[in-house]
């Protein structure tokens, strides 16, 4: 999938560092049916993980009870101003996509 | 002097990009190892102190005012709703997410980082009114919040 599947900003005002995440992505989780009556397959991000400095600092685990195109937002202290941070997710059909942000 | 400045902060970018890619491509953060740690049988669990069993390794949870669910009491629209959950209770491991009465009621499940805050934000769907429930485990043990969320159009069915 395009990398471009994610828009993530990283903000960092004293010593927290905020970062706000949107992704595109259907989030289906198999259990809707289609205008035929037709089951539409599961389609979900099921895991997701946010690095930066060598470290992980968050892990989600993810069903289909997220949102279409989810949006995340989490808090972290020690991020530096200029570094990278990283998302990237992995859904149940094996795709995955990734994306980096400079910490402003 | 200012473009010496400039260009060491773009190598220094490339750098990490070209660290983190030489990981991925060595297998160390190879996809089918992330996705074994999925813990299906909590996502599938109906009923917390199972979920709870299954995923966080405890089935009792206990009531804490220092967990802060933000949602809206009024849901117009099921299959959006923004849920935000802080916590103060020091050394949070992880927050997870369930609405209760939704078919799969384990919706997220976060594991905090050193360093990281107690606060996740992100939409749920719910399929019907009913409690969001937040899970707080920190040092071993399970602490939870509660609150009700009123949906006009349910966000699960077709």
């Amino acid at each position: 999938m395009a990398s471009n599947s994610i828009k993530i900003r990283a903000k960092l005002q004293d010593d927290v560092t905020t970062v706000k995440a949107l992704m595109t992505h259907p989030m289906e989780t198999g259990s809707r049916k289609d205008k035929d009556g037709q089951l539409i397959p599961a389609h979900f991000i099921k895991e997701l993980t946010c690095e930066a400095g060598g470290k992980t600092l968050l892990t989600a685990f993810w069903s289909g009870g997220v949102s279409k195109n989810p949006y995340l937002s989490f808090k972290f202290k020690g991020g530096k101003a200029g570094e990278m941070l990283k998302l990237s997710w992995t859904d149940n059909l094996g795709e995955s996509a990734s994306e980096e942000a400079e910490i402003s | 002097m200012e473009t010496d400045v400039k260009r060491r902060i773009l190598l220094q970018g490339s750098l990490t990009a070209g660290a983190i890619g030489v990981a991925v491509a060595a297998g160390l953060l190879a996809p089918g190892r992330v996705l074994a740690a999925w813990p299906d049988k909590a996502f599938a669990a109906k009923g917390l102190p199972e979920m709870l069993q299954e995923l966080l390794g405890d089935s009792n949870a206990e009531e804490s005012n220092d967990i802060n669910i933000k949602a809206p009491d009024i849901a117009e629209n099921g299959a959006v709703v923004p849920v935000t959950v802080s916590t103060n209770i020091a050394g949070a491991e992880s927050i997870s997410v369930v609405a209760i009465n939704n078919p799969a009621p384990l919706v997220a499940s976060y594991n905090l980082g050193e360093g990281t805050e107690g606060f996740v934000s992100t939409r749920i769907k719910m399929g019907k009114s009913g409690d969001v429930v937040a899970v707080v485990k920190a040092g071993g043990k399970l602490y939870s919040a509660k609150k009700g969320v009123k949906v006009t159009i349910g966000g699960c069915g077709g």
